[in-house]
Formats: structure tokens, sequence, C-alpha cells
């Protein structure tokens, strides 16, 4: 039997020059499957946001470069499909967790009624029910950066791309949101998340490595291991590049 | 457009302006006192007050509110909460006049409240009465409103925001015809004036001062400064990138 995969992203060619003279990425080609999670792992500099601003739609690229589930990123249609979840916060740090979660999924087409069931399912998944009425300004780092993240789950988009979403936060947190997910990507979900560390590699279905704008590797995380016979993800990056 | 999300971005703007008491404060309590604060600079001089006081209800409510709508949407820019509505099915005009509404309502909870304190309290006599006063002053406020969040789009930094309300608003304040009538003024500054919405913000007040009932000038003014109103709403949603261009 056949099993037919969607492609979720499928990026031909791709280069970005930023301000003119920084040479974000280079002849990026890329296809990720939907379903998976997938890794962006490379060191702080390396091109991943650049990549991920294309994805989204954020960034004007050629035409036909980046297409997503078969339509050009940045699409109208898209914007009920793809949810990005930037490194800035992108919530209102003076309005409540609740008055933030309901805005954005009235302004996602959420009537009411829809808003205020969605609101509590979300508090739940980020563990925040207690902190509803809480101003966003006064928590930590750690629990804005759920609020945040809460923001990007309304509506189940179909591709969710994260960028940095676990950096700082404490070992039993992160633990679960890695949980979250793979429940996700179980669903159905698509995810793209980016990370400069390499331990969170071990954990996504699908990794790319990128460095100075170029994807130096695209492989299962055992596969990746198994073809730089290293025994950590670190490692195998390090021997990419031949250091 | 959507009517719901333009209702739900100006409500979520009244909420955030509701968490923060002290702009309330100033925005509801400084321009009446700053009013008060003139008429005893014109101690005794009461004709001369009561003819630059509506002047001045035009001008104070409408800098405030240019002053504070280009820090709250250059916010939005900066803080990227912008760019994550630009991500969902979002129009850009429903996030511009969302804004609108909401300072729209602030606005005119402002010009009512300086008006009366002006009319009632400071006793100042405006032939146009209550009404044509209260329009005056929404109108401009309305206007200060739209510059601001046109302005914004060229601001990189609340600093330079600041530094744009002398840039937009002093040059417009020069050659309104509040410190020299527009025709003993050089051609120049004339044309200039007549094409500057702030010439007729003034002059709508101004007409107020001396006409008791509304007339067509009256009308003709408030038109022209709801044309400029709205244009600039609408470059200010041009100016509005969906996509970065690298």
């Amino acid at each position: 039997m056949i099993m037919l995969m969607e492609t979720a992203v499928e990026i031909n060619d791709l280069s970005v020059v930023l301000d003119g003279r920084v040479q974000a990425l280079k002849h990026v080609k890329l296809s990720l499957p939907a379903g998976k999670i997938t890794g962006l792992i490379g060191p702080s500099g390396a091109g991943k946001t650049t990549l991920i601003r294309s994805i989204v739609g954020l960034l004007k690229t050629k035409d036909g470069a980046v297409k997503i589930f078969n339509q050009p990123a940045g699409s109208a249609s898209l914007r009920r499909m793809v949810a990005y979840m930037a490194q800035d916060l992108s919530v209102y740090t003076d309005l409540t967790v609740k008055e933030n979660l309901i805005y954005f999924a009235r302004m996602k087409g959420q009537n009411r009624h829809q808003a205020a069931a969605s609101v509590k399912e979300l508090l739940s998944t980020i563990d925040m029910a207690n902190k509803a009425g809480a101003v966003v300004s006064e928590l930590s780092g750690g629990q804005q950066q759920r609020v945040s993240l809460a923001v990007a789950l309304i509506n189940q988009p179909k591709l969710l791309v994260l960028d940095e979403p676990t950096v700082e936060l404490d070992p039993v947190l992160r633990s679960n949101l890695w949980k979250l997910f793979h429940k996700l990507a179980d669903g159905g979900t698509t995810l793209i998340i980016s990370s400069h560390s390499m331990d969170e590699a071990s954990r996504c279905d699908d990794l790319v490595l990128i460095r100075d704008g170029k994807i130096i590797a695209h492989s299962a995380p055992n596969e990746l291991l198994r073809k730089t016979k290293t025994a950590s993800v670190e490692e195998a990056f390090l021997k990419l590049v031949g250091a | 457009m959507s009517l719901t999300k333009t209702f739900a971005t100006a409500s979520r703007v009244l909420s955030q302006l509701r968490h923060d008491p002290r702009t309330i404060v100033l925005l509801f309590v400084l321009p009446p006192v700053l009013l008060a604060l003139f008429k005893y600079v014109f101690n005794g001089q009461d004709r001369l007050f009561d003819n630059i006081a509506p002047l001045l209800l035009g001008i104070f409510p409408m800098i405030m509110m240019f002053l504070i709508t280009s820090i709250a949407t250059l916010r939005e820019r900066r803080s990227g909460t912008l760019e994550r509505l630009m991500t969902m099915p979002v129009s850009k005009l429903d996030y511009v006049f969302g804004y609108a509404l909401a300072f729209s309502i602030v606005a005119l909870l402002q010009a009512i409240i300086t008006s009366l304190v002006l009319l009632y309290l400071l006793q100042v006599s405006i032939a146009g009465g209550a009404f044509a006063t209260i329009v005056g002053a929404v109108a401009a406020a309305l206007l200060g409103t739209s510059l601001g969040l046109f302005a914004s789009a060229f601001a990189r930094t609340e600093f330079q925001a600041i530094q744009f309300m002398p840039a937009f608003i002093f040059p417009q304040l020069l050659i309104c015809g509040l410190f020299v009538a527009r025709d003993k003024m050089a051609d120049v500054l004339q044309w200039l004036a007549n094409i500057m919405p702030l010439t007729y913000s003034v002059d709508l007040m101004k007409q107020t001062t001396t006409s008791i009932n509304w007339t067509t000038t009256h009308t003709n003014d408030l038109l022209v400064v709801i044309g400029f109103t709205i244009a600039a709403l609408i470059l200010g949603s041009i100016t509005i990138r969906r996509q970065e261009r690298p």
C-alpha cells in the first residue's frame, strides 16, 4: 500500500538578502512533511527567524519560492491555517491573560460564546487557569511566553510555527510543552519549532540543521546520528561544519 | 472588513485605557485645567478670552489625541502585536477603524467635559452655543487621532514619535489663522494654510464664536475636517505592511 504523505512546506531555491546587504538565506531547498514536528536547529544568526518569517508569509519572497499546503506563502487563505509565535512576546502586556485570549480569538473569527469556550480550554492547556485575571506584564517570563503560545493555538491551526518557544523555560515546563507539541502532532498538526539548543533536537521527528543561511542537514534525529557516526546532535553539527 | 472585528479592536483599545487610570485622568482633566489656566492668564479681559477659548478647545484635545494615538499604534508596531494580527484573517481597516472608534469615544467624552467646563464653570459665552462647540471639539480631536495614526507609521521609536507632534502640528498651528489672520500672511503661507486640516477645524471654532446659527461655512469646515480624518485613516492603513520587503 502506498502511503500518501502530504507536504506542508515546500521551499524551492529561496535566497533572502536583508536590508540590501545581509545574505540571510542562501539557495534553501526544503520539503517538510505534514503532521510531524520539524526542529529548525542552528546557532543564533544562522537564518532561522528569516526562514520562519518567509514560511508564515511575513517576509516577501520570490513568487513560488515558498509554498505552504500548495499555496504561495502569505496567501489570504493561509491566514486561517497557519499560526505563528514570534520570539517577541506579541501580546498586550497591559491587558489580562483572559482579555488577550478573548481579543485574539475574536480576531480569528470566533464569536463571543466560542471565544469564551476556547479561552477556558486554552488556559487549561497552558496550565494557567488560575492566572486568567492577571495582567500579563506582572507575570513571569515563562508565563508570558505561554500566553503567547496560547494565542497561537487558537482555532487549532494546521501549521504551527514557533520561534524559540521553550527558551528560558524551566525543565519541567519545557517537558510539558514538548508533550503538548507531540499531542498536537498526533492530532494532525504540523509543527515547525526553532531552537538554538541542540539538546532539544532529539525530541523532534525531523531535523533541519541550519548555519550561515544554508541547510547543512535534513533528516530524522537517529538517522542523522547514524550517518555522521556521532552520539549527539551537537557532535553531528560540529562534524558537519568540519570543526 | 468585518464590523465585529472593528468593535473587538475598539473594545480592546478601551480595555487597555481602563488598565491605565493615570492616562484617563490626564485625558479628561488636563484640557479643562489648561483652559482654566488660560482664563486667568487673560485676567479681567473676559471678551478676549471668550474669543480665544473656543479656538484652544479645538487645539488642546487635538494635540493630546495625536500624541496618544501615535504612541499607542507605534507600540503595536514595535511590540509585534500588529504583525501577529497581520498573520490572522484580519483586514487592515478592521484594525485602523477599531482604533478610530475607540478614540472617538474618548474624544467625545473629552470634548463634552471640556466644553461643559468652559461654558458653565468658566462662564465663557460662546455665540454658537454648547452643541456647535462640542461638535467642533470632537471633530478636532478625531482629526488628531487620525493624523497621529498616520504619523506613527514614519516613526521608528517613541522618541521620534513624540517629536512628530511639533513636526506635524506646529506648522499648522502657526499658519491656521490663530495668531495672524490668514489674509494678512504671505501668499505662499495662505496657499499652504488652505490645504492644511487644522485651518478648517480652527475656522469651524471661529465660526462658532461669531455666529449664533449653524451656517454653511460651519458645514463646509466640518466636512473638510471629516474628509481629512477619513483620508488620514485610509493612508494610515496603507502604511501597514502585511509583508516586509527585504
